[in-house]
């Protein structure tokens, strides 16, 4: 059923695209209601963390259990400069998306000869470390507290206040990620990653600087979660240190295993089942968490390589155009 | 002062050190982290709970049928879930994201037939206290080290010295092979569940007279703890997950008496970060060789 999916997606891309893409421009002019609007931004906001830390974990091969971590950096980079240093405008996002990736690059370094678990354990400590930071540096972060009422920000003098403009500022956002990541993986660079991630012996071996592309991929990735984080802290005007837990961390890979490691369109749909599933399931809020528990060991016991895990949409792409050329050359023939 | 650092930090180092055991078997076995094994600890100390209010039952029956049912649930855990994967051959990340689903019904379970609150535990092991120096020691505080290294020498002969244990190594190297040897695959990999749920279920037993009291993130409180005993000490190790966890049970306390109770699990993962960069594959940890 995915396999078809996946075939007619290819197959009718161009329309599907300028479809999705046109829905998207009048989703918030058309509904209206604030709830479905919020759930759609947040929706927006998770699809970008998904694809950021896919290109850490899918991508990269680093599984990562701290990506919470990095967001969370973001949000209180936003919110401090925001509120302490009265920064409204987009640069707040670039900041924290700055931050974020220097907090990348100092973990990248040291971890960069640990291995499979070790890394993930790494990081799992470092979600954790960040939030203890948080909690306890009372000046910077005012601690448990959390920092409220942080000031919106202003784009072209226009202030980014209701909820379709930041329903836009998600969507610009989560664009400009999509096509870093998607033009990041398709070109030579994408490919060095990738052979890093198959064998990264052998890819040293063969000239890939194995260091320079690894790190860089951790920067990247955590850099774009940081945005994510900043938008999250403009966005919702109030963050603590209980949004950033590794909870949140493991919900985020739960996410991008689901959607299908590598697979950036497989993210899209994990984060966006998993965040509109919850809201769904919020009508017995106390089963809530366990039905979500069930669900998820059901999906992995019917599909265990996730979702879109083992479709490849550029081959279905080559396979499609091969399959035309060969139709029309046969038709040619007859005719 | 510093004496009693010690003896506080060695106490709840090994109760980090038998959660970590059990962790360490399925992670050597299988290389699978299981995300369970804190629910599984916390679920033991609430059916004891359980059996021991509402029954009426003695608190050591209580006890003794919680372990079982505890070594039950970790049996079906596999049984009913991992087994099914092997089957498929499905990537080893499924397990995880199966764990993590095992652990959320487990805990929300919990919470939704007790509540949130915590629970007052009775200590049933309080036969007073002494002193070494001035610091003071309760016998439960002894009983729980004791039980401890009981039950990590018995661990290390059963892993290092039968026949299960051999199968358990054989498994850890290569799963097609030990079948090929004629080893029960499946069979070994419920026996070391039903030990780490064993172990779980001790270890939150003991804790939980420790502090008199049980609550239901008690679990997700030692779950990043227990992955950083069994790092610390090195992977798929017993006597690694035993230092790694009493390390830690030390560190944390000296660094909460000493430096600053806020930071204190900040500075003892940094510790921790540290070590793994001196020595890559933890304290026992053997040097993984790598394959082109």
């Amino acid at each position: 059923m995915i396999e078809k999916l996946s075939t007619f997606l290819v197959r009718r891309r161009v329309p599907l695209l300028i479809a999705v893409a046109v829905v998207a421009m009048l989703f918030p002019q058309v509904i209206t209601s604030k709830y479905i609007l919020r759930i759609a931004i947040l929706c927006l906001m998770y699809c970008m963390l998904a694809v950021s830390l896919n290109l850490m974990t899918g991508i990269l091969g680093q599984m990562s259990f701290g990506h919470a971590a990095f967001w969370g950096i973001g949000a209180y980079t936003a919110a401090i400069l925001a509120k302490t240093y009265g920064w409204t405008n987009p640069g707040v996002l670039i900041a924290g998306a700055v931050v974020s990736g220097l907090f990348g690059l100092v973990l990248s370094l040291p971890v960069m000869h640990l291995k499979g678990y070790y890394f993930t354990i790494v990081t799992m400590v470092f979600c954790q470390i960040i939030r203890i930071v948080e909690i306890n540096w009372m000046s910077l972060t005012n601690g448990p507290l959390g920092i409220m009422s942080i000031p919106k920000i202003f784009i072209f003098s226009h202030k980014i206040k209701s909820q379709a403009d930041f329903f836009y500022l998600a969507l610009i956002l989560l664009v400009l990620t999509t096509l870093i990541v998607v033009k990041l993986t398709n070109s030579r660079t994408g490919y060095a990653i990738l052979a890093i991630r198959d064998d990264d012996l052998a890819a040293g071996a063969m000239g890939i600087n194995v260091f320079k592309y690894k790190s860089m991929t951790i920067v990247l990735a955590s850099m774009l979660a940081g945005c994510a984080g900043a938008f999250y802290a403009i966005y919702t005007g109030y963050i603590d240190p209980n949004c950033f837990t590794n909870a949140v961390s493991n919900n985020m890979l739960v996410m991008v295993i689901l959607g299908g490691l590598g697979n950036v369109f497989g993210s899209f749909v994990g984060a966006t089942v998993l965040t509109i599933l919850p809201e769904a399931l919020r009508g017995f809020s106390e089963y809530r968490q366990l039905v979500f528990g069930a669900l998820l060991v059901i999906l992995m016991l019917v599909r265990s390589e996730g979702l879109f895990g083992s479709v490849n949409f550029k081959y279905i792409r080559q396979r499609l155009t091969l399959e035309k050329e060969m139709k029309a050359t046969g038709g040619g023939s007859n005719g | 002062m510093f004496l009693q650092q010690i003896v506080n930090g060695i106490t709840i180092g090994s109760t980090y050190a038998l959660v970590a055991i059990g962790f360490n078997m399925i992670f050597g076995v299988l290389e699978l982290t299981n995300f369970a094994n804190s629910s599984l600890y916390m679920f033991g100390a609430y059916t004891t709970f359980l059996l021991y209010s509402a029954t009426g039952i003695t608190f050591f029956l209580s006890f003794a049928i919680s372990i079982i049912l505890t070594g039950l649930l970790g049996y079906c855990l596999d049984r009913f879930a991992l087994r099914t994967l092997r089957k498929k051959h499905a990537p080893k990340l499924a397990g995880l994201i199966t764990t993590l689903g095992m652990s959320m019904v487990i805990d929300n379970s919990i919470m939704v037939i007790f509540g949130t609150d915590s629970k007052a535990f009775e200590n049933h092991l309080d036969f007073g206290k002494f002193y070494i120096g001035n610091a003071i020691v309760t016998w439960t505080q002894v009983i729980i080290l004791v039980v401890a290294c009981v039950l990590m020498s018995f661990l290390s002969v059963l892993v290092y010295r039968t026949k299960i244990g051999k199968a358990m190594g054989a498994i850890a190297q290569n799963a097609d092979a030990a079948k090929l040897m004629g080893i029960n695959t499946n069979k070994v990999i419920s026996f070391t569940f039903i030990i780490s749920g064993v172990l779980a279920c001790i270890a939150g037993n003991m804790i939980a007279m420790n502090y008199r009291s049980i609550e239901t993130n008690m679990g997700s409180l030692i779950g990043t703890k227990i992955f950083a005993s069994a790092i610390l000490g090195g992977v798929g190790s017993v006597p690694g997950a035993i230092v790694g966890g009493v390390l830690l049970g030390v560190i944390e306390t000296m660094v909460s008496a000493y430096i600053s109770s806020g930071y204190r699990d900040a500075i003892s993962f940094t510790i921790l970060i540290v070590v793994l960069l001196i020595m890559p594959n933890g304290i026992f940890g053997k040097k993984a060789i790598n394959k082109v």
